[in-house]
């Protein structure tokens, strides 16, 4: 679908109407959030927007180009470190974020080329195998760079992260305003929302144009689309780099909102998480990529809020610890999902009528 | 005297024991129909495969309106004029035929990811005469009433004119077709027969892979035949038509 087609489908009041009522909803939304269920939940939601900057970079590689990546945390762990080792009393340097962020950003695009270069030939499971053992390398560097020269901290990570600091306000602090404090979560959500707004506009803007159709192309027939004059390897590199880029981003940030990072929190289970968040989703589609990545970091939390009390309440003591309880009906839910609707909660039209073919046979 | 657009020489390409392409050299010149025949597994199509890119040569020289193609690869190969079809067809099924055709203007455009973030009036503009001409083309072939269609749920000829629209997008100097008869009817054919006459009268030159000889003998100006990857007749349709060689190679050496 061209670019001015989709925009003419809506019509423009409605457009402006629906614009309206999101801009509202996600400005008062931390004040509904937090003063009703407190600061806790709102730093969850403050994470949802990080994972929807990770599931949109994401999303570029996997949903945009079709190359399975199972290890783009390593992207997240780049832009983290970047901004942690500029930015902390671990060698002292202590630059601001807006300088730190963008490197963070470029650092990862860096990494991500890095990776696209030598499997450039590789696709399928081959190019999942060799993306996993990458994230983990990643992971692996970060834990042993203690020695001999101390880089990283090894496996204790880097502490006391500085804050994002915007001229004489600092986010690690509670803002007091007219005698109400707002606690740093307030602040970051905002900053967090910004960007995220900005990596959507990127990732939508990216799709509908000569790229992005490039990238269609390549995930349909690379043959074809080498025969048609695309250069596959720079389309490739492209999808790689971008797409860490957006990851990069959402690694800086996350290191200044936690104030402390170490290589645990970039595990191969976050990429799996993150291509979860894709796929349940639905693959490829902007709007069904968000939703998954806020369902998926706030119902298992929703869920450990939720099953103690109400085994208490149903049976009167607890069958089954929470913790277990919790991740036994997240893993149930994703594959009853995945049965029900393989295209994902909010598939794109494109990828609604694949599915559609395929079930007609 | 006719001036040569393409022209191979010892082209040599062997996949294991197998030697699919035999010291095969040929030149194409500017505005003619110039015809691949010959058996099946003959290396018609190995022999396309190489002139596009696809395939790297182990020998041989190649070169294209003055430019040396040997071992280019095929966005190289695209860009100094030669785009192709397939004997299978091969479009993107899930986009729409227009997108089809735009994702031919790639190669013809600039835009890069900062501009498409940016959306700056010059990629704009690029992007909007990148539709016009998609659209352009779908009329040249004559399906823009399935545009908005998914290529993958379009007729069989609606395809395969498609998938001229999109190679032509490229702006070519040379036009490859694989068998893009095959599987057609008679109204059909004579319909794509047009097309060709048409595409080669707009100043592109074509080069035709086809089992149809009689369609072949019709259209071609030089047909060139390969037979277990050799060349073993080349010349204007009359003379390779009645060719020992020629009529041994498709009926057998009783009827030579």
């Amino acid at each position: 679908m061209t670019m001015a087609l989709e925009m003419n489908k809506l019509d423009t009041n409605k457009k402006v109407g629906l614009f309206l009522v999101s801009a509202i909803v996600l400005a008062v939304l931390p004040f509904v959030v937090g003063g009703l269920l407190g600061n806790s939940w709102l730093r969850i939601i403050d994470f949802a927007l990080l994972y929807v900057m990770l599931a949109l970079g994401l999303n570029i590689v996997v949903g945009f180009a079709g190359l399975l990546d199972l290890g783009f945390i390593a992207f997240y762990a780049v832009g983290a470190y970047t901004f942690a080792l500029l930015g902390s009393p671990h060698f002292g340097i202590h630059l601001p974020f807006y300088i730190t962020i963008p490197l963070g950003a470029l650092v990862a695009a860096f990494f991500g080329i890095l990776l696209g270069t030598p499997v450039l030939r590789l696709k399928g499971d081959y190019l999942a195998i060799v993306t996993l053992g990458f994230g983990e390398i990643v992971r692996i560097f970060m834990n042993n760079l203690n020695a001999p020269i101390n880089i990283t901290n090894g496996p204790q990570g880097i502490n006391l992260i500085d804050p994002v600091k915007v001229g004489g306000l600092s986010f690690g602090k509670s803002l007091e305003i007219a005698g109400h404090s707002f606690n740093s979560v307030y602040l970051y959500y905002y900053f967090f929302l910004a960007l995220t707004v900005l990596v959507v506009i990127m990732a939508w803007r990216l799709q509908h144009s000569r790229i992005g159709r490039a990238w269609v192309a390549m995930r349909e027939d690379s043959i074809a689309a080498a025969a048609m004059g695309l250069n596959i390897r720079n389309i490739k590199l492209l999808a790689f780099s971008l797409g860490a880029l957006s990851g990069g981003v959402a690694g800086g940030l996350f290191a200044s909102f936690q104030g402390f990072i170490s290589p645990e929190s970039f595990g191969l289970l976050e990429s799996v998480m993150i291509l979860a968040m894709i796929v349940l989703g639905g693959m490829g589609h902007i709007p069904g990529v968000i939703l998954g990545a806020v369902v998926l970091t706030v119902a298992p939390e929703v869920l450990r809020d939720v099953i103690g009390p109400l085994q208490m309440h149903t049976f009167g003591r607890m069958l089954i610890d929470p913790e277990n309880a919790r991740m036994l009906i997240f893993g149930l839910a994703l594959v009853v999902m995945m049965l029900l609707r393989p295209e994902g909660m909010w598939p794109s039209k494109r990828r609604k009528a694949e599915f559609d073919d395929a079930k007609k046979g | 005297m006719a001036h040569a657009l393409l022209k191979i020489e010892g082209i040599n390409k062997r996949f294991g024991g197998l030697h699919a392409l035999n010291n095969v050299g040929l030149t194409i010149n500017k505005g003619e129909i110039y015809g691949l025949i010959g058996p099946n597994g003959a290396g018609k199509t190995t022999l396309f495969n190489v002139l596009t890119g696809l395939y790297q040569p182990d020998e041989g020289t190649f070169t294209f309106d003055g430019q040396d193609l040997f071992r280019a690869k095929p966005h190289v190969v695209v860009g100094t004029g030669i785009a192709r079809t397939f004997q299978n067809i091969r479009l993107f099924g899930e986009m729409t035929a227009l997108e089809n055709v735009m994702v031919g203007r790639h190669i013809r455009s600039k835009a890069n990811a900062l501009g498409a973030i940016l959306r700056d009036r010059k990629t704009m503009a690029e992007e909007k005469a990148i539709e016009a001409k998609a659209w352009e083309l779908l009329a040249y072939v004559g399906i823009t009433d399935v545009a908005q269609e998914r290529a993958r749920n379009l007729s069989y000829g609606h395809q395969r004119r498609l998938e001229i629209a999109r190679a032509l997008a490229t702006e070519p100097k040379l036009l490859a077709l694989d068998e893009p008869a095959a599987g057609m009817n008679p109204s059909e054919t004579e319909d794509l027969k047009v097309l060709m006459e048409k595409i080669r009268k707009d100043g592109v030159t074509v080069l035709l892979i086809e089992h149809d000889v009689k369609l072949m003998m019709g259209l071609c100006d030089r047909i060139a035949v390969l037979d277990y990857g050799k060349k073993i007749a080349e010349g204007v349709p009359e003379v390779v038509r009645k060719d020992p060689k020629v009529i041994e190679a498709y009926l057998g050496a009783a009827h030579a």
